[in-house]
Parts: structure tokens; C-alpha cells; sequence
């Protein structure tokens, strides 16, 4: 059977397994229906040109995890952010881990979205704000929505700046010949609060895992959020990130994606300015070999004046590795000084590399300033040889011109010791000693 | 210290060096002048072992070791240093960090420890205040946005921390004023010893004015055409560089 028809027919039993009369019955009845019409996005899509699914969705998911397995600490440290204090929400295979995670409810609520669509108390919340951002049009995010049952809950409320950070993150055990998963996280920052928070997906076995997730955030007014993104994880994993981002007055939302890792990564990034005075920006590094593939897409919709939008993208690719990078930006006729950048460079390190990459630019204002470029090219030479000129060896001075490549997208990670992990993963993947700092 | 021999270079298949002999003694200074084209450039990046240069003949040998075949890291790990004519803008590292990697990677090469914190950083005030380095400058991203007089000067800074044995200073003095042209001859000077070789490469006399040559070489065609002693250098000025074609 194939996976899509696997899983609209799993349908009943899971709404039968979770609850029937739960607020959000309604809206996971017509989102199946919106999968069982669109299926799997194909090339066919302007959107998915670049990008086949087909070899991820040709292995024989389980779609729920029968299995609770129970992880060691001490197994799983290294996914963590070592030397530092967190809120941790931590998933395995699907099923929320109480032992490795650290919630709260002083004063804020950071915990589980299973507990949060059926407990009366969140209601008003996920009333307010569950599915309202994510788009419903769009076949993969349906999907997700339709099976939508655990992930990370958080709700900050007003004037409330978090002392530290939260991290989430997805274990696959393994414990499933092949395994599908579809975390949906919620993630509601009031006025004049702050919040940061550190998301990785990571499986632990070869077995083949597949992810689709949406994140919906919420950035109300003069919130400010910074959101990482780890993507370093096993070949034989995929990961199909859907996040939505709607922000209000003088808002400040950052997020980093760094993708090292995978089987094949689809990033759809979207921000919605939603008033005036705010502040979007997206940074990505993406270092991939082998035949990995990592796709950034990204959605900018400028709806109203004096907004600014940041993009900066770093693409090292290796091997046989592909990219994608299309980021569009609308500016709505109403949405006069707005500013928005682009930038997307990348470095192909071997012949059979292939980055894609597409501004796509939709401006209906006049009074902007909108800016893209993108590059593609190699190592440079001369810079090259200047390094080993001076007793740098050339595995050495590739890699440190490479670090120096990603460096600008890492000077704006606020978490030094996020940021010390980040360094310590590229150094890892150029093969060589943290023998420097940048 | 160094010995070329009959030395044949080209550049994509374009001959530009036709027979250089030199012989650089430890403790001499060594000046090699000539007309633009004439493959000043050329020699001190086929010292240095840039890959873009092909030796067709002839042998460079350091120290009695025959060095053609080796990668220019292993050419810097023994004691050579080029000062660039236009050192490379790298955005993203900074000049202290590039300078701590060079040091350790060549102290790793040749077996010795890496140079503890404190004793770098000493180091490096020492060396930006013989060259009146701001120590602000140290912590911008290598050469990026340098004037071309903070580009030499960053140059002559990388020589001192690094102390060769044998340094080529290629046309270091274009792009100085002759206060910045002072202060980097001075700190070359400071760096000479009985130990150590510099090869001064350049368009015009005025540097020598400042580090005095033992010896001046005329290059022209890819050949050595003429050397002599200071003086040479002197008339070269005066006469241009056409008599002695």
C-alpha cells in the first residue's frame, strides 16, 4: 500500500485512539480531507520543482509508534547543549519522555501539546491560535494537522523574558522497522516577552525515519523571539519542516536553521508581518555531502509598512549533495519602507554538487527597498594558497575558509555555548580538530 | 640558505622565467628589481610553491633540500615567508586568530608544542607595537577593508610573529606613504639578523633607501641580467631600467 493511502486509512483509527470530541475534531477531519485530495506534493508543483519525495516515501512507515521506549540520559547526552541550564521538551518516537524533559507551568507553561488539546484549561489558547497560521491549502502541513497530537507547547505570557533557553528535541529509537513522524509544536509568546528556543530532530538508528512537522509561532506585540534549528542528523532520516510565523507590532523574530545532516531536508520557512515596525530574519548554514539533499524555502509577506525582512543563507555542498534555496518575498502595495534582503551563497566543493537557487520577488509597493543576490562558486585559490603560504595545510586552510564562510550566519547566535555545539558540528563535518577559533 | 639553479617557470603554458640563478647566504639581504612583466612575481610565488606556477627546469634548493615538490605549508613549515603584493581579503577570520592558527600550525609541523594563550598574546603586543599596529585592528577580519598601507603592514606583522629564515618582501612598498614605508622598513631591519635572509623584490629604489641590499639582481626577460652591489640600485633610478637591457 502506499504511504498516502496508508495513511488516510489510519485516519479513523487514530481519531478513534485519541478524542472524538476533542476542540480540534473538526479541523483534523477537513485537513485529512485536504491531504486525501492533494496526496503528496510531486515536481508537478512549481514549489517542488527541485525536490522529489519519492525516495523517502517509498519505504513502509509505521505510522504510530506501538512501542514507549525509555532512553538513558546519559545515551543521549551529546544532543543536548552541554553546560547549560533549559527548559527541555524532549519526544521519543512520538511519545512524550518525562524523565528527560524539564517543563514548567510557573508563571508560563511550557510543556506537551497532547496535554494542552485536551486539557479545559489550555482551550482558550488553542482555540485562539491552533491551525491559524499554518496553512491549510498546503497538502504536507494537513497532513500533519490531520495526525496532530504531540509536539512542544509553550505560551509565555506578557512581559515575561525567559532566564533560559528550551530546548526540543525528537528521538527516533528505532524501535520501528521505518517510522513516520509528525510532531506539531504551538508556540504562543505574549506582549513584551522573550523567548528562546532549540529544536533538533534526531534518530538514532540507521532505520529510516521520516518527520513532517509544523510549528506554528506566535509572536505577539514587542515580543521577541530567537528560534535554532539543528539539522544534523542520520543519512537514513528525512525531515519535512513546515513552520509558520505570524507577528505583531514591533515584534522581533529570528531563526537559524543550521542543516549538517540527513537523508533529505525540506525547510518551508514562512513569516507573516501582521502590523507595522517588525523585524524577520532567517539565517541558514547548510553543509551536506554524499547525495543529502537540503531544500530552504522561504515565505517573507510583507502585508503592512515599515517591516524589514533578513535573509542570509551559506550553502557548502559536497559530493553528490544537492540544494535548493527559493525565497520569496511579498510586498503588499500597502507595505510602503519596507526593507528586505536577500542573500544566498554557496560554495560547490565538488563537480557533481548542485545548488538551486531562486530569488522570487513579488513587490506591489513603491517606496521599498528590496535587495537579493546570490552566488555560487568554489574555494577561492588565492585565498587558499595565501593560508597554506603561511603553514596552514590545505585541509586545514579549506576548512577554516569554509568556517569563515558560515562565520557571519554564526556571530548572530545569542547562546554561546549553542553557538560553541554549532562550531563543534562544522568542525566535525570538515574533518577537522577545533584546533581554531573564529 | 637558498639556492636557485637554472630555474625555468611558466604560467598556463607561457614561459616567464628562462634560467634564474641565486644564492642567498643567511644574513644577507638581497634586492631584485626590474621592469613590470619582467617575472619578479613570478620567482618569489615559485619560491613560496603557489601550484599555479610550473617549475619546467631547474631546482630551489633550501638549506641543501630541494623544495619544488613541496606544498607551500611545508615551504613556510622550514622558515620561507612571502609578504604578498596583494595580500588576500578573508571576511569572517580574524587577523589575531589567523595569525594564532599559523603559529600553531607550524609549530605542530615541526613537532613543537602550540604556543600557550598568554604567551601569544605577549607576543602579538610586542610585534603590533614595532610596527605601531593599532590593537584594534588585530580583531577585524583578515585584510578586509585594509587600506593597501594596513595590508603591508599586516604583512611585515605575520613576518615578525612568525620569524623566517628566509622572508621575500614582494613590492611591499607599493601602496605606502613614507611614513608607513619607514615604520615597516624599520621593523624588517629590527627582524635581520646573522640567521636570518630577506629578498626584497621591487619596482623602485626608494625602500632601499631604508633596508639596505647586499646585493642587487636586475631581472629582465626572466633572467637575472645584472647584479651588483647597492649601488646598482642607485643607478637604476637615475637611469631607468633601459641601459641595461
Amino acid at each position: 500500500m502506499q504511504l498516502s493511502e496508508k495513511l488516510i486509512s489510519s485516519f479513523l483509527a487514530f481519531e478513534l485512539d485519541t478524542d472524538i470530541n476533542s476542540t480540534i475534531h473538526g479541523i483534523r477531519t477537513s485537513a485529512i480531507k485536504k491531504f486525501e485530495e492533494l496526496g503528496f506534493p510531486t515536481r508537478k508543483l512549481e514549489n517542488w520543482k527541485y525536490t522529489s519525495l519519492n525516495r523517502v516515501i517509498k519505504e513502509d512507515y509505521t505510522v504510530f509508534s506501538k512501542k514507549k521506549n525509555v532512553l538513558d540520559f546519559k545515551n543521549v547526552k551529546d544532543y543536548f547543549i552541554d553546560n547549560i541550564e533549559s527548559y527541555k521538551i524532549v519526544i521519543v518516537d512520538g511519545f512524550f519522555d518525562p524523565f528527560l524533559s524539564q517543563t514548567s507551568h510557573d508563571g508560563l507553561d511550557i510543556c506537551i501539546m497532547s496535554a494542552a488539546l485536551n486539557k479545559p484549561k489550555y482551550s482558550k489558547i488553542i482555540k485562539k491560535y491552533f491551525n491559524k497560521t499554518a496553512n491549510s491549502e498546503d497538502s504536507l502541513t494537513s497532513l500533519n494537522t490531520a495526525f496532530s497530537k504531540e509536539g512542544a507547547y509553550i505560551h509565555v505570557p506578557k512581559n515575561t523574558v525567559l532566564e533560559k533557553p528550551v530546548e526540543i528535541i525528537h528521538f527516533a529509537t528505532g524501535n520501528e522497522a521505518a517510522l513516520m513522524l509528525q510532531p506539531r509544536n504551538l508556540i504562543v509568546v505574549e506582549e513584551s516577552s522573550e523567548v528562546e528556543i532549540i529544536e533538533s530532530h534526531q534518530s538514532l538508528t540507521d532505520n529510516p525515519v521520516f518527520t513532517n512537522s509544523v510549528t506554528e509561532i506566535f509572536s505577539e506585540k514587542n515580543s521577541k523571539i530567537d528560534y535554532y534549528k539543528i539539522q544534523d542528523d542520520v543519512v537514513t532520516s528525512s525531515l519535512i519542516d513546515n513552520t509558520y510565523i505570524s507577528q505583531k507590532r514591533d515584534s522581533d523574530v529570528k531563526v537559524h536553521t543550521f542543516s549538517f545532516g540527513g537523508k533529505l531536508i525540506r525547510n518551508n520557512l514562512n513569516f507573516f508581518q501582521n502590523d507595522k515596525s517588525i523585524n524577520s530574519t532567517m539565517k541558514g548554514v547548510t553543509i551536506i555531502d554524499y547525495d543529502q539533499f537540503v531544500d530552504h524555502h522561504t515565505l517573507v509577506h510583507h502585508a503592512n509598512p515599515n517591516c524589514e525582512s533578513h535573509q542570509d543563507y551559506k550553502g557548502i555542498y559536497s559530493g553528490k549533495s544537492t540544494g535548493v534555496f527559493n525565497g520569496k518575498i511579498i510586498v503588499d502595495k500597502i507595505a510602503q519602507k519596507t526593507n528586505a534582503f536577500q542573500q544566498n551563497n554557496n560554495i560547490l566543493l565538488d563537480d557533481k554538487s548542485t545548488i538551486n537557487s531562486k530569488p522570487q520577488l513579488e513587490i506591489f509597493a513603491d517606496d521599498v527597498k528590496c535587495s537579493h543576490g546570490c552566488t555560487i562558486g568554489q574555494l577561492d585559490q588565492d585565498a587558499l594558497f595565501y593560508l597554506r603560504a603561511r603553514g596552514i595545510p590545505k585541509k586545514e586552510a579549506k576548512a577554516l575558509l569554509t568556517y569563515a564562510f558560515a562565520n557571519n550566519v554564526l556571530e548572530s547566535v545569542n547562546i554561546p555555548e549553542l553557538k560553541y555545539k554549532v562550531k563543534k558540528i562544522i568542525a566535525k563535518k570538515l574533518g577537522v580538530s577545533l584546533g581554531f577559533d573564529l | 640558505m637558498l639556492s636557485i639553479d637554472n630555474l625555468h617557470v611558466s604560467v598556463e603554458g607561457k614561459s616567464i622565467l628562462n634560467g634564474i640563478n641565486l644564492d642567498v647566504k643567511a644574513g644577507e639581504v638581497h634586492a631584485i628589481m626590474g621592469p613590470n612583466g619582467s617575472g619578479k612575481s613570478t620567482l618569489s610565488s615559485a619560491i613560496a610553491g603557489n601550484e599555479s606556477y610550473e617549475i619546467d627546469k631547474g631546482d630551489i634548493l633550501f638549506r641543501g633540500e630541494n623544495i619544488v615538490e613541496l606544498a607551500p605549508e611545508e615551504r613556510a613549515h622550514k622558515g620561507i615567508f612571502l609578504s604578498f603584493q596583494y595580500p588576500i581579503e578573508i571576511p569572517g577570520i580574524t587577523v589575531t586568530n589567523f595569525i594564532k592558527t599559523s603559529i600553531n600550525s607550524n609549530l605542530k609541523a615541526r613537532g613543537e608544542k602550540e604556543m600557550s594563550a598568554s604567551v601569544m598574546l605577549k607576543k602579538i603586543r610586542e610585534k603590533a607595537e614595532l610596527l605601531d599596529i593599532d590593537s584594534k585592528f588585530l580583531s577585524r577580519s583578515l585584510n578586509e577593508g585594509f587600506s593597501g598601507g594596513e595590508k603591508k603592514r599586516n604583512e611585515i606583522f605575520q613576518m615578525a610573529m612568525l620569524e623566517p629564515s628566509l622572508s621575500i618582501l614582494d613590492e611591499t612598498d607599493s601602496g605606502l606613504d613614507i611614513d608607513a614605508l619607514k615604520i615597516v622598513a624599520n621593523g624588517v631591519n629590527k627582524l635581520k639578523n646573522k640567521n636570518n635572509a630577506v629578498i626584497v623584490i621591487t619596482h623602485y629604489q626608494r625602500l632601499l633607501d631604508y633596508i639596505i641590499p647586499d646585493y642587487v639582481h636586475v631581472l629582465h626577460g626572466g633572467k637575472i641580467v645584472k647584479s651588483g652591489d647597492k649601488q646598482l640600485a642607485h643607478e637604476l633610478e637615475e637611469k631607468g631600467y633601459d641601459w641595461i637591457k
